[in-house]
């Protein structure tokens, strides 16, 4: 259909297609521009720069801030782990993480199969103000949180993050929980009742393993989620208890200490792991 | 260990389900917004007073009057740069498409302090990005302690929250459309701005706000990364509670940073489906 018309493109494409010898769908007549490929890859490269950037800074000395690193070596690790300061906030943020993810799960798995049931304006509503707080200035959570825990003598004690992190966890468990019970069919839960089983073991025997790849997503996420919450802890923190990013705030604005590097490394590469688990899980369970 | 029928007890069952969630959302979010509320408008007397003030001291208006431009300015670069890619998501081959989708995630599970870290030393003086501007004779321009490092900094972070709604009006729009329209004689700009253009108005909008509405309250970012003499209105917040020790006056300014955002991203809602679109970048979840 388009013979009559000249294509101004098209030349440049065909040696863009070309040179990549991919297959394309439809090239020659929708050809990708060479233009949009440069830009796609030029963004791609802005989205992962600050991601690759710091495994390589974690390998400096410990001098300054400096890129790329003089020399090369393991002083910042050796750092980070014989520092208590460092170690010790690291102990921190994981013992309130694997708290507040153990409760942010069970409350919003137990939300989400409640949501799941129930139609109408209050449950359209409910689940939109549970979602809330994800678009929720952290700040303005932040000052407001602060002040009523000074209040209830919550700051700086284990169960004062803990409870934080877990409500803004919440959200993601909603989330992945209730796309999981998007193909559950409610017939089973007849057929399990009929078979004589009690409500608790339909739960452990036909939902539970139906939906545990949205509970452990959901996990994952309000893991990560309160491992890097850094707004809500820097009001929070104690001279005797700071999480990790209030640790690492402070090695920038206060500090200046290069240890940084290698905690951003470390930290970094542990959520890609983590969140590679659920993306497996999918892919081992899809098969 | 009843006898009431399923059909009969299991509305009350999916009630009960939500009190955790409800009670855990109440007392760690409702409850310290409400107090922080009944402060601003209760201290020292019932009055207004810590309202009035936002607009007549002076700094508050300045603040937010900054906070406003450089989140302007972050959603103007994060939309140049976000519709070129989404169109590019729409054009490449599954097996691309997957691993494109996978780098928008990468900032959002970034960790918040290795990234600004990041950003502070590629941007420093004597960095990565200054010594070729240096090389170019640009030496002078300063990245860090100014509003072009929090603009770079903070557009990579909100820029997924472009992509995906983009991604998601655009890859519903027929191409066939296009390839008529210039068997037909146009130009392709042309068959771009009447054609494909309106057709992806609902995706640029809801990004648009979106991006806009989250820049409002960052704040480690533009603490590590601004300068304080430019602070934003998170910076203000911040100030006035730990150093002003002024919980009425802060509450105050709170809630206006918490209606406007919540406004904006209702707005949104209406055009695009925010929330799901911020569930989607969350978990990583495909499908619209």
């Amino acid at each position: 259909m388009s013979t009559t018309t000249p294509e101004p493109s098209t030349e440049t494409a065909y040696v863009t297609a070309g040179a990549k010898g991919r297959r394309r769908r439809d090239r020659g007549v929708d050809p990708i521009p060479w233009w949009l490929t440069v830009v796609g890859i030029a963004v791609a490269g802005y989205f992962i720069l600050p991601t690759v950037f710091v495994i390589p800074m974690s390998f400096g000395t410990s001098s300054s801030f400096q890129f790329p690193p003089r020399e090369l070596s393991l002083d910042l690790y050796v750092n980070f782990f014989t520092d208590p300061k460092w170690i010790g906030s690291l102990g921190n943020s994981l013992l309130v993480a694997v708290l507040a993810a153990a409760l942010a799960t069970v409350v919003g798995t137990a939300a989400a199969l409640g949501l799941h049931n129930l139609t109408g304006r209050l449950s359209r509503f409910l689940r939109t103000l549970l979602l809330v707080s994800m678009v929720t200035p952290a700040i303005v959570v932040a000052i407001a949180v602060y002040v009523s825990f000074l209040q209830w003598h919550l700051v700086g004690s284990i169960g004062g993050y803990v409870l934080a992190h877990a409500a803004i966890g919440v959200p993601f468990v909603l989330i992945s929980v209730t796309s999981a019970l998007g193909g559950f069919e409610p017939q089973l839960l007849r057929a399990s009742a009929s078979l004589g089983a009690s409500p608790l073991r339909t739960f452990l025997r036909v939902t539970l393993p139906l939906i545990s790849r949205g509970v452990l997503t959901g996990a994952v996420f309000a893991f990560v989620t309160s491992l890097d919450e850094v707004v809500i802890a820097l009001f929070l923190r104690s001279p005797t208890f700071q999480t990790l990013p209030v640790q690492m705030y402070n090695a920038v604005t206060v500090e200046v200490d290069p240890t940084i590097a290698a905690s951003s490394s470390l930290v970094v590469v542990t959520v890609t792991l983590l969140l590679l688990i659920p993306m497996l899980v999918r892919r081992a369970t899809r098969r | 260990m009843t006898t009431t029928s399923p059909a009969r007890r299991r509305p009350n069952a999916n009630w009960l389900l939500l009190v955790p969630s409800l009670a855990l959302l109440t007392a760690i979010l409702l409850v310290p917004l409400a107090q922080s509320f009944l402060r601003s408008i209760s201290s020292p007397t019932w009055t207004l007073d810590n309202y009035t003030k936002l607009f007549t001291d002076g700094v508050t208006m300045t603040v937010l009057g900054r906070t406003a431009t450089t989140a302007l300015l972050v959603t103007i670069v994060a939309f140049l740069l976000g519709y070129p890619y989404a169109y590019f998501m729409t054009r490449v081959s599954d097996r691309t498409r997957a691993v494109l989708l996978v780098v928008v995630l990468i900032p959002f599970w970034t960790s918040v302090m290795a990234r600004n870290f990041a950003w502070l030393t590629i941007l420093q003086r004597g960095g990565p990005v200054h010594s070729v501007l240096d090389f170019f004779g640009l030496g002078d321009i300063q990245l860090v302690g100014s509003q072009i490092g929090v603009t770079i900094a903070m557009s990579q972070v909100l820029l997924p929250f472009m992509v995906l709604p983009l991604y998601s009006a655009l890859s519903g729009i027929d191409r066939k459309l296009l390839l008529a329209a210039r068997g037909l004689g146009s130009p392709p700009l042309v068959a771009f701005w009447k054609i494909y253009w309106p057709l992806s108005r609902g995706g640029v909008v809801a990004g648009l706000i979106l991006v806009f509405t989250l820049s409002l309250g960052f704040y480690v970012t533009p603490a590590l990364l601004g300068s304080p003499q430019q602070s934003l209105i998170a910076q203000l917040l911040a100030q006035r509670t730990t150093q002003l020790l002024d919980f009425a006056g802060a509450g105050a300014l709170g809630m206006l940073v918490l209606v406007v955002t919540l406004v904006l991203v209702a707005w949104a809602n209406r055009v695009g489906g925010t929330i799901s679109a911020i569930g989607v970048v969350a978990t990583g979840s495909k499908g619209r």
